[in-house]
């Protein structure tokens, strides 16, 4: 039953927006202009290329987060039971936090966090 | 306390006796889609009018106050004007991926926001797995916000998109680590499971110690950045990128990231109130049952709503008390403050379980 929603959920969202558009698209009026179309920079023509390459700083960042949040899908099972697993589980989980801290200690040191 | 499933479990119930099993799964997943739908709608329109309000009244105006009484009306207005412009598209766009943006974001805020408990009983999405299932969805957003971006072919629209990016995905790993903070303390991923906890013995944000209260904290700091919102509203800075990753949207396509943006930021602070705050549960002092009574007798969706907007009070007055941020600010404040502090958060609130020092 709740898959059954879950699939609601999902179409409701793709149908309300395409159902929106269509609804937009019959409404709305529609002229046709040489300038219209150019993309909006400032109202000057465009230079170059927009589709270009951009600074490698937001991709060290993904890598980062990429790391991070493995991590903590890894976690959210233990969290779950973790009242009833004992001191030992617990022991071996610090540990995993403390590599994972050692890993960001190490980014952090290596500069991976400045934004140059 | 009014369980709400009685009322579904009637209807399902009437359903199957007057129609074969597979006609009553069709006909609950449309009336959940027109629940979906109707709340989506009347929820973004209150949002929109209160944080216009809001913002005039701090900025000392009166904000809208023509259309309606109030200009409670406006909002209705705003709508009808913007299905009624034109949706322009442009010549050296990627169309497919522009087209396609839209779809991800809203229907990411509209499966998100079909996770939160209104009520006892009356919540549409109720995973064992929920609050997992909450961020995985939660994070498809991302992607509509990097292609719309991406497609647009204006450079505005890629650096808006990749600092909402960066950003985003950065922010998340704080709004994880918290909820697995809290996870902790309830030994539960279902909402529904988390709210009943609560309901009988009593709101986690008390029963936390002070990491639970520290948690809080991080996560409206984290919420707030989550929805591009003010201090961290540099995705769209209007002042500079002109509107950022949707600069090339017009018409309705433009009211589609408004709407959602709204939305995420009504269910950023669903999942605040019913995760720390109780959801449904109402408000109970041990000891005082006279008190007690008077509160269980509130409706659980009057208490989830007054919690909601509650949070949104505090975010919408973080939003509008600070400056604008600088990326490298931004990152800073991420990568160097809130996961050290979330990390030791999650550490302090497994010691705190484990030696029973939780209420």
């Amino acid at each position: 039953m709740n898959f059954a929603f879950f699939v609601t959920a999902l179409l409701t969202g793709l149908g309300f927006v395409g159902l929106v558009t269509v609804l937009a698209m019959l409404l709305a009026p529609r002229s046709y202009n040489a300038q219209k179309e150019e993309p909006y920079e400032c109202g000057i023509p465009t230079k170059g290329r927009s589709w270009m390459q951009f600074r490698v700083g937001y991709y060290l960042f993904a890598i980062l987060f990429l790391m991070f949040d493995v991590e903590t899908m890894f976690l959210f099972p233990w969290a779950v039971v973790m009242n009833t697993l004992g001191s030992a589980a617990l022991l071996s989980v610090l540990f995993f936090l403390f590599i994972l801290v050692l890993g960001l200690a190490y980014a952090w040191k290596k500069g991976a966090l400045e934004w140059q | 306390m009014f369980d709400f499933s009685v009322f579904t479990s009637w209807l399902d119930a009437a359903l199957l006796s007057v129609m074969p099993g597979w006609l009553t799964i069709l006909v609950e997943c449309v009336l959940v889609a027109l629940g979906i739908i109707t709340l989506y709608a009347i929820f973004a329109m209150v949002m929109i009018y209160v944080e216009r309000k809001f913002c005039a009244f701090v900025q000392c105006r009166l904000g809208p106050d023509r259309v309606g009484p109030w200009g409670t009306i406006q909002v209705v207005c705003d709508v009808l004007k913007m299905l009624t412009k034109e949706i322009v598209s442009l010549r050296k766009t990627d169309r497919f991926l522009h087209a396609l943006a839209p779809f991800l974001v809203v229907t990411a805020s509209m499966t998100t926001f079909a996770c939160l408990p209104w009520n006892k009983g009356a919540q549409i999405l109720d995973f064992n797995v929920g609050v997992f299932f909450f961020l995985a969805i939660g994070s498809i957003g991302v992607v509509g916000i990097l292609l719309a971006g991406w497609s647009a072919n204006n450079k505005y629209s890629l650096i808006g998109a990749m600092r909402a990016g960066a950003q985003i995905i950065s922010y998340e790993l704080s709004i994880g680590m918290v909820m697995l903070t809290m996870i902790c303390l309830t030994g539960t991923m279902s909402f529904s499971e988390i709210c009943q906890n609560q309901a009988e013995g009593g709101w986690y944000i008390f029963r936390g110690h002070f990491v639970a209260l520290a948690a809080f904290i991080v996560y409206l700091i984290a919420g707030n950045a989550e929805c591009n919102r003010g201090p961290f509203d540099l995705p769209e800075s209007e002042s500079e990128l002109t509107a950022g990753y949707h600069t090339e949207y017009s018409g309705m396509d433009f009211g589609f990231y408004y709407l959602a943006e709204y939305l995420n930021l009504f269910i950023c602070a669903g999942m605040a109130s019913t995760i720390f705050l109780g959801g449904w549960a109402p408000f109970v002092i041990p000891g005082l049952d006279g008190f007690n009574e008077v509160m269980a007798i509130i409706p659980g969706f009057v208490w989830f709503l007054v919690k909601v907007f509650f949070v949104l009070f505090l975010l919408l007055w973080e939003r509008w008390t600070f400056p604008r941020l600088r990326i490298d600010q931004i990152l800073t404040l991420e990568w160097k403050y809130l996961i050290p502090i979330s990390m030791l958060l999650l550490v302090l609130m497994a010691l705190c379980v484990s030696l029973g020092l939780t209420f």
